[in-house]
């Protein structure tokens, strides 16, 4: 075995690892020091800094405003992705009728489960198309077109959803849902079902109902699928690049009306590709990446329980 | 606009109980079998929510799709009006606007990434999984770090990197980059999945005097096809997919330059020169060009597509 087991190991790791290196893990390195100079990008000389860019950034109102957007996100897109797939998930693993075999999944499970994952798949750019249609802010909008259908609002007075400041933000994070839900319900269902059959069996012959069985046994069991959910929903609240630059109003990657919809990843490309400051935007990105890992140490931390084992 | 959301949604969580608080009461006088009634109420109002959610997502990508076969005056007339005449019009359109050129810059490129990033990500898992050496964790840990950090970290150097190597708004520097950055995950998913392979096999082949990398290319690959197939859908629709690389890493560098966007960039840029030259159907017909070949391999592997995305995050 061990005849030649070094060259072999060394041949196979050598060409992945200097592409990976090259590429990720020294540009990540390079980000932290970049983000302690005064660099622009263009010229190659540039001088230390310190954390100016830091203390700078903390005292800049759009980065602020930027930040506490991404912490609404950080709020709420979890809570409402995850309370709607696991809505969904217990409908379509135990909303059947009861046979005699005990609780069933509803009919065509599997059907909305293909449905509902389908969003997933699309690229953020085919979202960015369809709901630009979708807010239209005149009638000929999907959702507008709908409200005055039912007349709920005035076909010559429509509500402009991507321009209104206190819309925006509320929009775009309803895209994110509905292209997120259908992941995550595939996700708890598949934990559901790896959940033995006698536990079920045992809590009905105890005499507890759906409710309680969903949230005594079920719940208590999806707790890790849960927790890995909320760091990986996370890490999308801290992106929403494209869907800010592609659907919001705005010079250079969008964020308007008047920096409403602003998060930080469109300001540090506007600070990069626009505004010529690397270093800034050096910066922000390890601001993002401190915001990222912060949030899933609290999140693992926080909902910490005594792993269950089955 | 969010409150009354989550407050409806908690809302309707809280029902569950509510739905079926009645049929267990009246479970217990019955003869055993559980509450027939109140699966029924379940039934309906699962299924209610379940249509109402699936007409949410089909509904608006049946509603585009109609409306590339609109007109203009159609399409800014009114959201519920019906094409006056069918043609295919507006998908040539689309494709003549660089749809169709953009469409085989990608597969261009993902014709090489994808099954480059096969080989490295399955060669580093096997090394990793199956040859114990000093640093093997240290590598396993370098190589799945890559995963937890989000791209704009790396964004600006990336940028200069590419650049430096004159490989900005290249073929083959995107299919690098891609290659890279879709490493962790794969090494991480092929890491286990080699794991669990056994190792007689490999073993009986090593006695037979096969050398390791025969054995890998003639023994373990094959072995390893479920998990490369999964792997490898998760690649093709993440690389299909990617958007902030292309538009950092392709942007024309001079007006010589040639446009060598992909896909989705080209789309959003089409989709942000609306404003003035205000072609809707062929954007729309262009969006359902660029969701047709996802659909296509979406329905046809959607259960290792589904198995492939949340292996990503069940740890």
């Amino acid at each position: 075995m061990q005849h030649r087991k070094y060259p072999f190991i060394v041949g196979f790791l050598i060409v992945p690892l200097v592409l990976y290196i090259t590429f990720v893990i020294w540009p990540y390195l390079q980000t932290f020091g970049y983000s302690l100079t005064n660099w622009t990008g263009e010229s190659q000389s540039f001088k230390f800094v310190g954390f100016d860019n830091y203390t700078a950034l903390f005292h800049d109102s759009v980065f602020r405003t930027a930040l506490w957007h991404n912490i609404l996100l950080l709020i709420f897109l979890p809570v409402i992705t995850i309370l709607l797939a696991l809505f969904f998930a217990f409908m379509v693993n135990v909303g059947g009728r009861e046979q005699a075999g005990g609780v069933q999944g509803v009919r065509g499970a599997g059907f909305y489960k293909i449905v509902y994952f389908f969003p997933q798949v699309l690229s953020v750019a085919i979202l960015i198309v369809l709901f630009g249609a979708v807010y239209r802010s005149d009638s000929a909008g999907l959702l507008n077109g709908f409200l005055v259908k039912l007349h709920l609002e005035d076909a010559n007075n429509p509500i402009e959803w991507l321009n209104d400041p206190n819309l925006v933000l509320w929009c775009l994070l309803l895209v994110q849902v509905w292209a997120g839900v259908g992941f995550y319900l595939v996700l708890f269902s598949a934990a559901m079902q790896s959940i033995p059959k006698d536990i079920y069996e045992a809590a009905l012959l105890d005499g507890a109902g759906r409710s309680q069985t969903f949230f005594k046994v079920t719940l208590p069991l999806l707790w890790d699928s849960v927790q890995t959910s909320w760091v990986y929903i996370s890490i999308f609240a801290m992106d929403f690049f494209a869907l800010v630059s592609g659907l919001t109003p705005g010079t250079a990657f969008g964020g308007g009306p008047d920096h409403h919809s602003e998060v930080m990843a469109t300001y540090l490309m506007r600070n990069f590709l626009a505004f010529g400051k690397s270093g800034y935007a050096c910066a922000q990105g390890v601001i993002i990446m401190l915001v990222t890992l912060i949030v899933s140490a609290i999140t693992l931390r926080v909902s910490r329980r005594d792993r269950i084992e089955f | 606009m969010t409150s009354p959301i989550t407050e409806s949604q908690a809302g309707l969580i809280n029902e569950v109980p509510v739905g079926t608080g009645k049929p267990r009461g009246r479970s217990k006088d019955g003869d055993g079998r559980y509450d027939g009634d109140g699966g029924r109420v379940l039934n309906v109002f699962s299924h209610g929510f379940l249509i109402l959610w699936a007409v949410l997502i089909v509904f608006p990508l049946l509603w585009i799709t109609l409306s590339a076969f609109k007109n203009n005056a159609e399409i800014g007339g009114s959201a519920w009006s019906w094409p006056s005449h069918w043609s295919f019009g507006a998908f040539s359109r689309a494709w003549d606007k660089g749809i169709g050129h953009f469409f085989l810059n990608t597969v261009i490129v993902m014709v090489f990434s994808v099954p480059l990033t096969m080989l490295l990500g399955a060669m580093v898992a096997y090394v990793l999984a199956r040859y114990e050496f000093p640093g093997n964790r240290f590598f396993y840990f370098l190589f799945v770090s890559g995963a937890m950090f989000p791209y704009f970290l790396a964004l600006v150097p990336l940028f200069f990197m590419v650049r430096n190597l004159h490989m900005l708004n290249t073929y083959q520097g995107l299919i690098l980059v891609y290659v890279a950055y879709s490493l962790p995950f794969t090494t991480f998913f092929m890491h286990s999945f080699f794991k669990t392979l056994p190792t007689a096999v490999h073993e009986a082949a090593v006695l037979d005097g096969a050398s390791h990398t025969r054995t890998f290319f003639q023994i373990m690959v094959p072995m390893a096809k479920p998990g490369l197939l999964s792997v490898g859908i998760f690649n093709v629709l993440g690389q299909w997919n990617q958007y902030i690389l292309p538009v950092t890493l392709m942007q024309q560098q001079s007006s010589t330059d040639k446009d060598h966007s992909m896909l989705a960039q080209g789309l959003v840029n089409l989709a942000l020169q609306q404003g003035y030259s205000g072609d809707y159907p062929a954007l729309f017909a262009g969006m359902v060009v660029a969701m047709l070949p996802v659909l296509v391999v979406y329905l046809s592997f959607q259960r290792q597509v589904q198995a492939g995305l949340t292996a990503g995050t069940l740890k």
